[in-house]
């Protein structure tokens, strides 16, 4: 196809041109039995416990350093199934077109998406294209299911007085990546989408006694300390040297002002275990593609239920609560 | 109330240097304060304001120990 | 244990210890206000004593006339106003730029005012307005910019200007202020002004300046050595001087070339303070001979309190606490600012709020 076509309010016809559109740019990509069968609904199998989500994604830019927003929509999904302790199974998507967008980024991206969904072990079964004005933008809503087996519970609730904190790896990655071309600073920041599928499964097969999962998205690990603090009604105790951040991603933040306790990750769980477990945790997500730079950074307290606090290099104590608006650069 | 930090000088040009601050490379205007490759600058807002002097860089103890002596 | 942990020790047991007349310490830099909850300094003092946060967030002190004369210009037609970051959320009278700009005002944000000069080479016939805030540190920036625009002839960019200067604002501080024994002084403005420039304030107000810098062991020094200053002067009768926490930035000179060229352009003005009032020879305009350069910054001369029981005056001047003011986590929260302290992250009423501050 054509690099320089562009969207036009014609392919969202449900015409001839919606057509062209599906069958150029979605269908070879996803290509299943389900979604084959063009039919409108999936028929999929499955029983027991169930786990469903959805989530929707808007990016700018569309396309980053280590990632665009179709693989950015399958990890959003699978990695929050995955936070439930669920086996991530089928996804749907929708992709809302602005007109003006080009047909040549359009095609990259839904290849991500599918390349990232193998990746992920899940099969794409439901899809929908719609077409709006605007100026070349995409929005995508991705839906996902999982199974959950019988003898796991995972939930925001769980935290337990003594179990570990662990990070699978540095903060503020995918946040920096965006932000550094937003605001044209050349680096080799990297985002850190991916889904975190190998190191869940591992640390459930491997026995280790998980109580809590969270991926650490918008807001950044203070925002969700400070939430499952709130839901556990325990203190979250971590300590800022235990911290993985990268010098560049450190640096960065430096130079805008920010704080990497609150910048966003995109592939990047915080897991809470019992405290025997927490060498091998550590050891089992370090192992795993994604999970190289996994840290133990504290521990949950009974001190003051609902809070979570920082232990500073200097031995102060930096009280953590939710991100307020949207983490802007400062210069002065 | 001003974002500002250090970083070392790349490469230095006509009106502006390539500062480096641990992978992150910037081009801030040069002009105000000499400096040469290698130089440790304070940039603000895309702007060198200050050479470091890496003499008495950060030489806490020195400091702390001034203060007592009072 | 290090000879470095040795003293941050030593100075931790002193802060907690201390058990005198109480002292207070104003640190006047909003990004030492910042590092301070950042590093959980407040945390580390005994009750006798106090670090309050001063007016200096230039975000925090820009009056809400100011904001909708930057409104008013995106509105207009071929032109775009660039902002820093955090300016974008700042409310004006009935909104911000930020809300002016979803509904269609042209608001760009960049990280350096040069992004600006590759804006305005690539569209000639586009207006950008520069919203020019800040103090000492950023004026030299400016003054760049215009060197910079005035040797390309460049005629589609233009400031609007609300810089201030410390000087005035700490004498008056001085003067009106209640009960503030030291100042933190701001270490990139002293990079800039050199550490002399609070020399006379410290001889004619008897206070100690103690000249900081950003780090968790650089800081702690110099709020430790700014109050042993105050405990020192009360005790033994040494007088308080300017002392320089930040020797690696900070010289006694500063940046004499960068204070020339911010002359050249720029001459001394009343400024207006959200919520102090105007202060004599507290501002910069620009000089009459590049006035094209101006986008209209005299015609800001407004600042209103949306909510009158806002105490925002009061904190900036250090006389209440955030948690003095009635509104404070209710009606006024980051999300629905009433006040100057509590729109910019380095506004303290914000940060009192964000990291659960009492003290």
């Amino acid at each position: 196809m054509n690099q320089e076509k562009k969207i036009t309010m014609a392919h969202g016809s449900g015409g001839r041109a919606t057509n062209d559109l599906i069958k150029e740019v979605f269908a070879h990509e996803f290509t299943n039995p389900v979604l084959d069968a063009m039919e409108d609904a999936a028929v999929v199998p499955g029983s027991g416990r169930i786990a469903v989500t959805t989530d929707s994604f808007v990016v700018d830019p569309l396309e980053f350093p280590g990632g665009d927003i179709g693989r950015l929509a399958v990890c959003g999904t699978v990695n929050d199934l995955l936070m439930r302790g669920a086996q991530p199974k089928y996804l749907t998507c929708g992709f809302v077109l602005q007109e003006g967008l080009e047909l040549g980024v359009l095609q990259r991206i839904v290849h991500s998406l599918a390349v990232t969904a193998r990746e992920a072990g899940v099969t794409v079964v439901a899809g929908d294209t719609k077409v709006v004005e605007g100026n070349g933008g995409l929005i995508i809503n991705t839906a996902g299911v999982g199974f959950v087996p019988d003898d796991v519970c995972i939930c925001a609730s769980n935290c337990q007085v003594g179990d570990a904190i662990l990070v699978s790896g540095d903060l503020g990655d995918h946040h920096a990546a965006i932000l550094s071309r937003r605001m044209n600073i050349s680096n080799s920041i990297v985002s850190d989408c991916a889904p975190l599928g190998e190191m869940v499964q591992a640390l459930l097969e491997k026995g280790i006694r998980v109580h809590c999962l969270r991926d650490i998205t918008r807001g950044g690990l203070g925002t969700v300390l400070k939430e499952l603090a709130e839901t556990s009604q325990v203190t979250m105790a971590v300590e800022e040297e235990l911290l993985p951040v990268n010098a560049q991603v450190r640096d960065f933040c430096g130079l805008m002002g920010l704080d990497p306790l609150y910048m966003g990750n995109e592939g990047k769980l915080i897991a809470f275990v019992a405290p025997e477990d927490a060498p091998l945790a550590c050891e089992i997500i370090s192992g795993c593609a994604y999970g190289t730079r996994a840290a133990v950074i504290g521990t949950v307290t009974d001190e003051m239920p609902g809070s979570a606090y920082v232990k500073t290099s200097i031995g102060g104590k930096r009280v953590l609560d939710i991100l307020f608006g949207e983490g802007l650069p400062r210069i002065c | 109330m001003c974002v500002a930090l250090p970083g070392k000088v790349i490469e230095v040009y006509e009106k502006d240097a390539l500062v480096d601050f641990s992978g992150n490379r910037v081009r801030a205007i040069a002009g105000l304060v000499p400096i040469a490759v290698g130089d440790y600058v304070l940039v603000h807002a895309g702007c060198i304001l200050q050479k470091l002097s890496v003499g008495e860089a950060q030489d806490m103890i020195k400091l702390f120990e001034e203060l007592e002596e009072v | 244990m290090t000879d470095i942990s040795q003293k941050i020790t030593q100075m931790k047991t002193w802060l907690a210890a201390y058990d005198g007349p109480d002292i207070s310490i104003m640190e006047v830099c909003g990004s030492h206000t910042a590092a301070i909850s950042k590093y959980g300094i407040s945390g580390l003092l005994s009750e006798k004593l106090h670090l309050i946060s001063g007016p200096g967030c230039p975000v925090c002190v820009t009056p809400t006339g100011y904001i909708d004369r930057l409104i008013e210009l995106s509105m207009e037609k071929n032109t775009t106003v660039v902002t820093f970051g955090d300016l974008i959320r700042v409310p004006g009278r009935e909104k911000s730029l930020a809300e002016a700009k979803g509904e269609g005002a042209s608001v760009e944000m960049v990280y350096s005012p040069f992004d600006l000069m590759r804006l305005a080479k690539e569209r000639p016939h586009q207006r950008f307005v520069f919203a020019a805030v800040g103090f000492e540190t950023t004026a030299p920036v400016y003054a760049m910019l215009l060197k910079q625009l005035v040797e390309a002839d460049m005629t589609n960019v233009q400031l609007l200007t609300a810089l201030k200067t410390m000087p005035p604002v700490i004498r008056w501080l001085c003067e009106h202020g209640d009960g503030i024994d030291g100042f933190l002084a701001p270490g990139h403005v002293a990079a800039v002004t050199g550490s002399d420039l609070f020399r006379p304030l410290a001889e004619q107000y008897y206070v100690p300046f103690g000249v900081a810098g950003f780090g968790a062991e650089e800081l702690l020094l110099a709020v430790y050595g700014t109050f042993r200053a105050v405990e020192q002067y009360r005790e033994s009768g040494i007088r308080p001087e300017v002392k320089n926490y930040y020797p690696a930035v900070v010289s006694p000179q500063g940046n004499q070339k960068a204070r020339e060229l911010v002359d050249r352009y720029f001459e001394p003005c009343d400024a207006l303070w959200r919520g102090i009032g105007v202060i004599a020879d507290s501002g910069r305009r620009l000089r009459e001979p590049y006035a094209q350069f101006d986008a209209g910054s005299d015609l800001v001369m407004e600042d209103r309190k949306k909510n009158q029981a806002c105490r925002c005056d009061q904190i900036l001047m250090g006389k209440a606490l955030p948690g003095d003011c009635p509104l404070f986590g209710g009606v006024c929260t980051p999300m629905n600012p009433q006040g100057a302290c509590m729109v910019s992250e380095e506004g303290s009423c914000h940060q009192y709020l964000m990291y659960h501050r009492t003290r």
